[in-house]
């Protein structure tokens, strides 16, 4: 298997996403030696881990990095030029390790590990899995993709033998972007490892003191996950409802743009900004929210939906999300549609029984959601593969 | 002696539009969705109306010249004939000319297919009493059996239908009332003086009704030979065979592809052969059939789902709180004596409002899923919520116009 991150130095959904599903596979019998390409400080018992960059015999010289450098290396904002080289290195590097581990199946994890895919494909003669976590079309949007990550990705694509987009709505995107066969397309679900979280203790007490709700975005502030929206979506809900708090947990590119966008609106004092969170921290955001909203423009999954969902929060998410595709307990509206958006979040806050409703049953229904089904999907396209 | 008594129930929700929060105080119209979408009130009930009832009145009226011995029964909400009024008059002319053969009896039911019953007695009583209007205004006539919304019945309501001068009433023939006993007889509801039980044999009903077109049941493709026989088993073993269902379940649940006019058309034929057999209305069975014994039913049971009851209906918090917004305001409302506004919120009663906010997905999710015109049950809750806060307003709003006026 071939990652580019691990958690705890993720920077999003990818690094959770390989371990869950590694995990999970190696729980049903699948030995894994998971390829990354720089050291990193990981104890992991249920898998073998290979850093490219070092002479792993020797392991002289382990590079470290802290989580905030890391997430500058990886992060999607913007890309700089050595990230493509680092992909291209990265290739050259497991052309040479390659040899040195028997595996039937070469698992790829998103485009910057595809060259090394199809290197180990090569050396190894063995059937290639592209993994689609998110594509440069989700990333910027649609706006002025990278073409040289694009023909990476399409590249990657049609050499693989089979493509596992973690949505229907991304499995379209790979049809009609990428021009990939449909008949190689698998979709695989992502999952959730801890489908109820205890509770902790609560944030935001002093708001809620005061009569305030609380509406939660949690995600990454960037044109993918339609902070802008949001931002709207917030104006119209106070014209109806004024005792209501907007949380905006993340970092991004377009941080500045939702802090101008509130400003102008002249909503920015039911406004926080709470920055990057992660752990209990994060969880007792999600606790504390009346509803977690997901204006996504372009979500090939949506994790953060289940999260909330497990920390017993009602979800509002973009219909152009796959998690959308599999929730049934859930709200759903399109990303434009700010109006709908507006309704739908004064209609939790207005009516408990609908947020009780909500919470109860979609508790229910994540339980369904877990790591070890997408494995068996994974499994079923493995066998199909050797 | 089997006596095959068919009723079908006719009905079609007023369904509300997509009513945002936003709406509130600004649109007072709940009921008029003109798009594409299936909230469509008048794209609907044409649609079925050109599936299901046209083509099944149609081959029915002939089934009704060529059979002398040949009857049916109906129960049509008022809100159904309403919406006939209003876009199918040719409908409703068709229905009138079947009710003329004097071989077609109506049922007695709440105009607005509520489940009034179970929340206030008075407001209940209203509405079968508009129902009645209605009826005769329409075909005439003053129903005297009396059917509640999704058959939902217990002791008590027996016990008011039987205050009223009911000849009988209408139940699901479920098991666990039944015990040993058939629901091929006629019975006497605990706690009632003359009045009598007719019980729906739901097996052979919902072999037409549910089964007909299911490729993966033993017995497909049913023929209307093969059912009469099944019917003619009950010879000797029962006396009246009830045979309840949809209207909608010929042309629109189960397709004329399928074929299920077809087996209509030739029902009446295959059932006449065997001499025993003859058809029967409600009515007629209660003056004809002696109760074989009492049946005791303390809790509601109705025809609905794998669990008989009101689940689907009033099963979970939105549903529950949605009932009792709109019961809550009953004083308030009938006080204004505003005539819209009192009909707008016995339109929000219709009980369709509340199954489409069912959670209940998994073991009967399917039906649920086809039948619901909102994209989930959420969303059915938040317009009819948002819908139903606009006529709190216009209630209020009266109030205080009319303390002015003092």
């Amino acid at each position: 298997m071939l990652g580019w991150e691990l958690p705890p130095y993720n920077s999003g959904g990818l690094g959770e996403a390989c371990f869950g599903l590694a995990k999970a596979l190696s729980r049903k019998g699948v030995r894994i030696t998971f390829v990354l390409p720089k050291k990193l400080n990981l104890k992991v018992d249920f898998m073998d881990l290979v850093f490219a960059d070092v002479d792993e015999i020797t392991k002289l010289y382990p590079v470290y990095t802290t989580g905030y450098s890391w997430r500058k290396f990886v992060s999607f904002d913007s890309l700089p030029p050595d990230f493509v080289h680092g992909a291209l290195k990265f290739a050259e590097k497991v052309e040479k390790l390659a040899e040195k581990y028997h595996s039937d199946i070469v698992h790829a994890h998103d485009w910057m590990t595809y060259p090394a895919g199809i290197a180990a494909k090569e050396v190894l003669s063995k059937p290639l899995v592209a993994h689609v976590h998110s594509t440069e079309f989700d990333r910027t949007g649609g706006h002025y993709p990278n073409q040289t990550v694009y023909r990476i990705e399409r590249e990657g694509l049609e050499k693989a033998d089979a493509v596992l987009p973690v949505g229907g709505f991304m499995k379209q995107v790979l049809i009609d972007k990428y021009h990939v066969e449909p008949s190689k397309i698998r979709v695989v679900y992502n999952g959730i490892d801890e489908p109820e979280k205890s509770e902790l203790a609560p944030a935001l007490s002093a708001f809620k003191d005061l009569g305030y709700k609380i509406v939660l975005y949690l995600g990454r502030i960037t044109l993918q996950k339609g902070p802008e929206y949001f931002v709207r979506a917030a104006k119209k809900v106070l014209q109806y409802n004024p005792k209501v708090i907007f949380v905006v947990t993340g970092s991004g590119d377009m941080q500045d743009f939702m802090l101008y966008e509130a400003a102008n609106l002249g909503i920015i004092n039911k406004f926080i900004f709470t920055g990057f969170l992660r752990g209990d921290e994060r969880d007792r955001v999600y606790q504390s929210a009346d509803i977690y909203v997901m204006p996504s423009v372009s979500e090939p999954f949506g994790i953060t939906a289940l999260e909330a969902i497990s920390n017993h929060t009602p979800v509002l998410v973009s219909k152009q999300s796959g998690v959308s595709e599999i929730l049934q307990h859930a709200l759903k509206a399109d990303f434009w549609d700010i109006d709908e958006m507006a309704n739908k979040i004064l209609a939790v806050l207005s009516y408990n029984a609908l947020s009780s409703d909500l919470r109860h049953e979609s508790s229910k229904e994540i339980r369904n959601f877990s790591w070890a089904r997408s494995a068996d999907s994974v499994l079923d396209v493995y066998r199909h593969l050797i | 002696m089997s006596s095959i008594c068919l009723y079908f129930q006719a009905h079609q929700p007023i369904r509300i539009k997509k009513y945002r929060v936003f709406d509130v105080g600004q649109d007072h119209k709940y009921f008029n969705d003109s798009s594409d979408t299936n909230l469509n009130n008048k794209k609907i009930i044409q649609k079925v109306a050109a599936k299901s009832y046209l083509p099944a009145n149609e081959l029915l009226l002939r089934l009704l010249g060529k059979y002398k011995e040949f009857k049916v029964s109906y129960s049509f909400s008022g809100v159904f004939l309403e919406q006939l009024e209003e876009y199918l008059p040719e409908l409703l002319v068709s229905f009138q000319k079947l009710v003329k053969t004097k071989r077609v009896e109506i049922l007695s039911e709440t105009y607005y297919h509520s489940l009034a019953f179970f929340y206030s007695r008075s407001e209940f009583e209203s509405q079968v009493d508009l129902h009645k209007k209605k009826i005769k205004e329409v075909f005439g006539i003053t129903p005297q059996v009396f059917r509640n919304t999704e058959l939902a019945y217990t002791n008590e309501l027996a016990q008011w239908a039987d205050k009223k001068g009911y000849k009988a009433i209408l139940a699901e023939g479920w098991d666990p009332i039944l015990g040993w006993r058939s629901p091929n007889y006629v019975y006497k509801p605990t706690g009632t003086k003359k009045i009598k039980l007719l019980l729906k044999n739901y097996k052979l009903s919902d072999d037409v009704a549910f089964r007909f077109s299911e490729k993966s049941w033993s017995q497909w493709p049913l023929t209307a030979d093969k059912f009469a026989q099944w019917v003619n088993a009950i010879n000797g073993n029962g006396q009246v065979v009830n045979l309840f269902m949809d209207y909608e379940t010929f042309g629109e649940h189960q397709w004329a592809e399928n074929g299920i006019f077809n087996f209509l058309e030739s029902l009446p034929g295959e059932l006449l052969k065997h001499p025993d057999n003859d058809f029967i209305t409600p009515r007629e069975a209660a003056e004809r059939y002696p109760a074989m014994d009492e049946i005791d039913v303390p809790y509601i049971v109705t025809w609905a789902d794998t669990e008989r009851d009101l689940s689907a209906w009033m099963g979970n918090a939105i549903q529950s709180s949605a009932i009792k917004f709109i019961y809550d305001l009953e004083g308030e409302v009938l006080k204004t004596e505003d005539k819209d506004l009192i009909s707008d919120w016995r339109k929000l009663q219709i009980s369709d409002h509340f199954y489409y906010m069912c959670t209940k997905w998994f073991a009967d999710g399917d039906v649920h899923k086809y039948f619901n015109p909102y994209e989930s049950p959420y969303d059915a809750f938040i317009s009819f919520m948002n819908a139903a806060n606009d006529l709190k307003l216009r209630v209020n709003q009266i109030s205080i116009d009319k303390s002015k006026a003092n």
